[in-house]
């Protein structure tokens, strides 16, 4: 099939460093093109040379044959390119329709046309097999329908090419589907796809080649066929990863160090109950507003929420974090740039932050003290900081995870409740951070997992708890730990559609 | 567009960091050369101790309002509480009515405990009323104000003992080796405020509230103790420059502390300290409070603008300190 936008020997450096290096990469009409690569790769810094938002340093785009050279993104919209962002850039304010034309309004006698839009953008989602109202306020949609809304607005411009950036990163499996299904359909249509994603198994179902990137450079560029996802992780990070997970520590004693009965986060959970023992690793697993992350807040003091918590066996309520730190629990965010690290200061002042007191001397804190903490846990950790004063905000996810997790250990928590660990984490990190959570339950702490990943939950926990809509759903453990049985608890749909969502071609 | 990304611009990013901590400084030393240009009197001692004197009482406000500012919140209604605090202060002098030591230190406790009052009352209202600083500022600007006129019957409170005047009368014009004491004053002030904001626990919190105050609270900080005490010393350093202010006229009036708001935030705001938290710096409040005074000292030798229009230039250098700031920023 004939090349519809083909980048050649492209190099891309800001200042004196090369982000890019010779990279060549070929898009078709009507097929989906995968680019995988762990984070500072230049998977974004690519995308974004193909969409117009940056022109590279070397090389060459042409498009239909000829040789392009995009002014910005508008010019490159023009020409029929469209990125998809990952970050979702709406008005919450507005509504759907307002957010769909924003920018581009539709006009009747000089005035804004508001039916005509309502209508248009009534028509766009359907296309889109979605029946979002475009009345409805943005900030009174989903994650997933505001992403829905997004890509409306995207393919609201003629399009030849368009390029998604990670979309399923805030997705729910069943709620990827529906994505898959619309990119396929544009596939069908005959546009070209460009889709980032750090999901191998997504990969494996939707693409049909695959570019691989590795520190900037093209390592392979393949067809999807006998391409397998453990293939695709050793091309990304350059050995083997076979062994992503480590060997589950046979730490799990009968001791239990907490028991949570009929606790209720009002809007959020209902009833929750459950124990947690000694030295073992618990997952919580369940769609995207089933209530996990509210449910551990609640526990915390972080949000307002009803129920017994027995710590070892004496009854405790936290007002806040500091009182649950003081007993013991910490608890890891999701949120790692809004909730987890003051990304505008200093790796030593974040690192600290949480555990301040213990560096105190007389009135004053001690900063030497602080800077032997932030090379131990630079050590301990493998924080990857180019320079000990840089801010936080400028270390890449994985690094950013390390040092969180380095923050909260300074507290000496028996109980660590990681939500999402490896949310925007690259493989080789992710790897780490496995180990790490097996080290902590080795050393006789207790665990919680919360993560949509179900491989994850699978491959490191000994119990998974799945929550689904509020409530506890369901126990998974030990031989019965499988996608499908978790799918199942998660969604409540039948087990053999669950084992295909599971599998990633429903 | 992660690492990759930031690699490329840590570089300037770097650079600018250090001219918002150098250019307040830079100013500074800028608007010196041009005084000494317009009028050779400019460059005297005695001219530039005076300068230094009257910017005091901002000054140390400002290192207050530095507090405040850096962990994310506003005080508008420092001007109006010093007329308060200063009224009180003379009327309480007035009926105690001795002329001796023990009745001023008697005064001068109540002035600072009195702001340390107006202070906790503006934080709690923040923080347990979960509203809007500015608002809330804005609202206790206007009763302080009203309070004040109310105390003087529109008029004027004047202190009475002509004795106790001569005893407090050093406060202000008074020396020690040399150096006028509310500079001493002043220079304490910012000297106890850079260590409690840059060596204490308590300051690293309110930078971190001042950050990302959802971080601050998942950190177990104690957001609404930092963010209360931070107005409370807001409230005591109002109540340390009326200290140093009464002993100046010996009076409140209804109009005594007007516009110190603008000045003291002007002042924060061009040393450095982001308006939207996260960032604080006591020497550069300082040095901001220095300009200001600076800027109307020259206004005054140089006639070329009319003094009276000091407060029109202080709320454009506010804004163009804005304004650099932002250019600073973008340049990251």
């Amino acid at each position: 099939m004939a090349s519809l936008l083909h980048a050649e020997n492209i190099s891309k450096s800001f200042g004196p460093i090369e982000v890019l290096h010779d990279v060549s990469l070929d898009l078709r009409a009507g097929e989906v093109h995968a680019v995988i690569g762990e984070n500072g790769a230049g998977k974004s810094t690519l995308m974004r040379i193909l969409s117009g938002h940056l022109s590279p340093t070397e090389g060459t785009l042409t498009l239909d044959g000829r040789p392009v050279r995009f002014a910005g993104p508008v010019d490159a919209e023009a020409q029929g390119i469209v990125l998809v962002h990952q970050e979702i850039l709406l008005a919450e304010d507005l509504t759907v329709a307002e957010n769909v034309y924003l920018g581009r309004e539709m006009k009747r006698f000089g005035f804004v046309d508001d039916r005509a839009m309502r209508e248009a953008t009534r028509a766009v989602l359907a296309e889109l097999g979605t029946g979002i109202d475009p009345d409805i306020h943005v900030r009174d949609l989903s994650i997933a329908d505001r992403q829905l809304v997004q890509i409306a607005r995207a393919l609201l411009v003629p399009h030849r090419v368009v390029a998604f950036d990670e979309p399923t990163a805030v997705l729910t499996p069943i709620e990827a589907e529906s994505l898959f299904t619309i990119i396929r359909k544009l596939r069908a249509q005959g546009v070209a796809v460009l889709y980032i994603s750090h999901r191998l198994n997504e990969v494996k179902a939707i693409a049909d080649r695959v570019t691989v990137l590795r520190d900037g450079r093209l390592v392979a560029n393949r067809d999807i066929e006998g391409l397998e996802p453990l293939e695709m992780a050793r091309l990304m990070v350059g050995r083997d990863m076979s062994k992503l997970y480590p060997e589950k520590p046979a730490t799990s004693s009968d001791e239990i160090v907490l028991t949570v009965r009929h606790f209720s986060v009002p809007g959020h959970v209902e009833d929750a109950s459950f124990a947690l023992r000694r030295g073992e690793i618990l997952g919580f697993g369940g769609l995207i507003g089933a209530g996990r992350t509210e449910l551990f807040e609640g526990l915390l003091g972080l949000r307002p929420g009803q129920g017994s918590i027995a710590l070892r066996g004496s009854s405790v309520r936290f007002k806040d974090a500091r009182e649950a730190m003081a007993a013991g629990i910490v608890y890891l965010s999701e949120d790692r740039k809004g909730k987890g690290l003051l990304l505008q200061q200093n790796l030593r002042v974040n690192l600290t932050l949480a555990a301040l007191e213990k560096f105190v001397r007389g009135a004053v804190v001690n900063k030497a003290a602080e800077e032997a903490a932030l090379d131990s846990a630079i050590r301990d950790f493998d924080i990857r900081a180019r320079r000990k004063d840089m801010l936080a905000g400028q270390l890449s996810g994985g690094n950013q995870q390390k040092l969180l997790l380095a923050k909260m250990m300074l507290a000496d928590p028996q109980i660590v409740i990681i939500d999402e660990p490896t949310r925007g984490v690259d493989i080789g990190t992710k790897q780490q951070i496995y180990t790490f959570i097996a080290t902590l339950a080795e050393q006789g702490r207790s665990v919680i997992v919360i993560s949509s990943e179900m491989q994850e939950l699978i491959g490191l926990c000994h119990r998974v708890l799945v929550m689904r809509n509020g409530t506890i759903a369901g126990e998974v453990a030990d031989s019965n730990l499988s996608e499908d049985a978790i799918v199942f608890l998660a969604t409540g749909v039948h087990e053999e559609r669950a084992a295909k969502i599971a599998a990633g071609h429903a | 567009m992660t690492e990759t990304a930031l690699r490329s611009t840590s570089q300037p990013r770097r650079f600018s960091l250090d001219m918002r901590a150098l250019s307040p400084f830079i100013a500074l030393i800028v608007l010196m050369i041009a005084g000494a240009l317009i009028n050779p009197d400019f460059l005297t001692a005695s001219n530039l101790l005076n300068v230094v004197t009257r910017s005091a009482f901002i000054a140390i406000i400002a290192v207050g309002a530095t507090f405040v500012i850096s962990g994310g919140g506003l005080d508008l209604s420092v001007g109006s509480m010093a007329a308060l605090i200063a009224g009180a202060m003379i009327l309480i002098l007035n009926r105690a009515g001795g002329a001796d030591a023990s009745t001023l230190l008697l005064g001068m406790g109540a002035a600072l405990v009195l702001g340390a009052l107006c202070g906790l009352a503006n934080g709690l209202i923040v923080t347990f009323g979960r509203i809007e600083p500015f608002i809330v500022t804005l609202g206790t600007m206007g009763i302080f104000r009203s309070l004040v006129i109310w105390l003087a019957a529109g008029g004027t409170i004047t202190l009475r003992n002509a004795d106790l005047r001569e005893l407090y009368r050093p406060a202000y014009f008074g020396t020690v080796a040399g150096i006028p004491v509310p500079i001493l004053v002043f220079l304490a002030a910012a000297a106890i405020g850079a260590i409690l904001l840059y060596k204490t626990s308590f300051g690293r919190h309110v930078i971190a509230i001042g950050s990302n105050e959802d971080v601050a609270r998942y950190s177990g900080v104690p957001i609404w103790r930092v963010r209360t005490l931070t107005y409370v010393i807001q409230g005591i350093c109002v109540a340390i420059a009326v200290l140093v202010y009464v002993p100046r006229l010996g009076s409140a009036t209804p109009t005594t502390g007007l516009l110190w708001e603008l000045q003291a935030i002007t002042a924060v705001v061009v040393g450095g300290t982001a308006l939207r938290g996260g960032i604080g710096r006591i020497w550069g409040t300082v040095a901001g409070a220095v300009i200001l005074e600076l800027v109307a000292n020259i206004m005054v030798l140089s006639n070329f603008v009319s003094e009276f229009l000091v407060g029109a230039v202080q709320g454009a250098i506010i804004i163009i300190a804005m304004l650099v700031q932002r250019s600073l920023q973008r340049g990251r």
